[in-house]
């Protein structure tokens, strides 16, 4: 039988003549090493903050009913309640308390999901020095920017068009951190310009309207880069309007649902062919199971050659260590392919030959995205 | 960092090594060229150009004319490019210190 433990908070030695506030974070993890673990780790941060623990998603709650915190670290495989279902409650509960979501699951589709349920963060468990040092600098830029910058949290019926007009308004110089999905973008504004971008493997001016096209997902102002290399000359207001142009088209052309697509063409892959480029999308489930193809003739001996490439490719991976398969994309000469593999199956898109390595690569991540979840 | 020295030294098993380099194999699957380090069995380069050549004839045959091949694993990233039924592979390790950066 499971026990719960409430680990008693630890406490530093400060002046009486100084009361200052320390931060107050709640460690959730099943594993009470861990938590003794991160606890002893935390508490040495340089913002010395108190930190409390519980190993139940349960007792958190109450936790954090019974008095505030600042930051909720949690852990998402546990035992009766998630940490998925503790991110669900806490954020509707607690919507000014900051998430840090600390776990050995790799599997981008919780990322994803994490992310859409609004959490600060996302990491890994560290596993050397070097992780867990980016991850205490990580918390301890959480707690420190909003005690010393303010601001505000729940901004989500601004746009991000919105948030870069402000950026640019009061001429502020800040890099805008993007996250949307699985995928990460950043805008560097130098006193109101918008002077680059990065998403993905794209930069400059690709990229900020690739950024602008993400529809919704989280961003963070981060502190400004001063010796950023400038690659977009285009003002903020003419490169507002352009994506503002091609969201418009985007939307015209898209304005059919899902569904209507799909009962139109009675396959549900047909979704995914409203994606720029996007030629052809075959399926490939469990062993037995026909593939499922929307828009190609051949379908059967395309399944049997991305079957039989997986099996190549993840020799040739354990041959080399190289780590899990990822994305493969095929460069051809009348179109590009790209497999990608999730528990449930395989996929395979075909894309127009125009489409560079990098767009096929980007969309196809859109896309398994959307096929996963 | 004498907590961390506590915690990491007795779970930190030894990394396998991941090459990085190119070679070629022509296209009766001779191995022409390497710049692959020499720890790394050249029988395992064999296994590998093999694989990729009959990645790239049988993609021919499912009517999908491929010359270039990228495939993304977690810690390394191939490319190939298909020269007359043969193959140029390289191999490109990812970054330890980026690929562990938090958000990535």
């Amino acid at each position: 039988m499971q026990t719960e433990t409430l680990i008693e908070s630890s406490h530093v030695e400060s002046s009486p003549a100084t009361p200052v506030r320390r931060d107050k974070i709640l460690l959730v993890d099943d594993q009470n090493e861990l938590l003794d673990m991160y606890k002893e780790w935390l508490v040495n941060l340089p913002s010395r903050p108190e930190v409390q623990a519980s190993n139940t998603g349960a007792r958190a709650i109450a936790m954090l009913d019974s008095e505030p915190f600042d930051l909720l670290i949690t852990d998402l495989r546990m035992p009766k309640m998630d940490g998925l279902q503790v991110l669900a409650i806490v954020r509707r509960k607690f919507p000014q308390l900051r998430l840090v979501v600390l776990t050995g699951v790799t599997d981008e589709a919780y990322r994803s999901r994490a992310y859409a349920m609004g959490v600060d963060l996302f990491c890994q468990k560290p596993t050397t020095k070097e992780e867990a040092q980016a991850f205490e600098a990580c918390i301890e830029s959480l707690l420190g920017r909003e005690k010393d910058t303010g601001g505000f949290r729940g901004i989500q019926s601004k746009s991000l068009m919105d948030i870069i007009q402000l950026e640019c308004l009061s001429q502020s110089s800040s890099v805008l951190r993007i996250t949307y999905q699985a995928f990460e973008g950043k805008i560097w504004v130098q006193a109101g310009d918008v002077i680059d971008a990065e998403a993905g493997v794209m930069t400059g001016e690709a990229a900020f309207k690739e950024i602008m096209s993400w529809k919704t997902g989280t961003f963070e102002i981060m502190p400004d880069e001063p010796n950023r290399t400038r690659t977009i000359h285009t003002s903020y207001h003419g490169l507002l309007l352009d994506s503002a142009q091609a969201i418009d088209e985007s939307d015209t052309k898209h304005q059919k649902s899902d569904t209507d697509v799909a009962k139109a063409t009675g396959s549900p892959l047909a979704k995914f062919s409203r994606f720029e480029g996007v030629e052809f999308v075959l399926e490939t489930g469990a062993e037995g199971e026909a593939p499922r193809a929307y828009a190609m003739e051949n379908a059967e001996v395309v399944a049997g050659w991305t079957k039989q490439t997986r099996n190549r490719l993840r020799g040739i991976g354990n041959l080399l260590h190289a780590g899990f398969l990822g994305h493969v994309q095929g460069v051809g000469l009348q179109r590009h392919v790209t497999l990608s593999e999730h528990d449930k199956g395989a996929l395979c898109i075909g894309f127009r030959r125009d489409m560079t390595p990098e767009q096929v690569l980007l969309t196809t991540k859109q896309i398994f995205t959307k096929w996963v979840s | 960092m004498g907590l961390l020295s506590k915690l990491f030294k007795s779970s930190a098993p030894e990394l396998p090594r991941i090459p990085g380099g190119s070679f070629t194999l022509d296209a009766k699957g001779n191995l022409v060229s390497s710049t692959v380090p020499t720890w790394f069995p050249p029988s395992h380069l064999h296994d590998i150009g093999h694989n990729i050549v009959a990645i790239f004839r049988d993609a021919q045959q499912a009517q999908l004319q491929l010359s270039e091949l990228i495939v993304h694993y977690g810690a390394l990233k191939l490319t190939a490019r298909e020269l007359r039924g043969g193959a140029i592979i390289f191999l490109s390790p990812k970054n330890a210190q980026s690929s562990v950066a938090p958000g990535n």
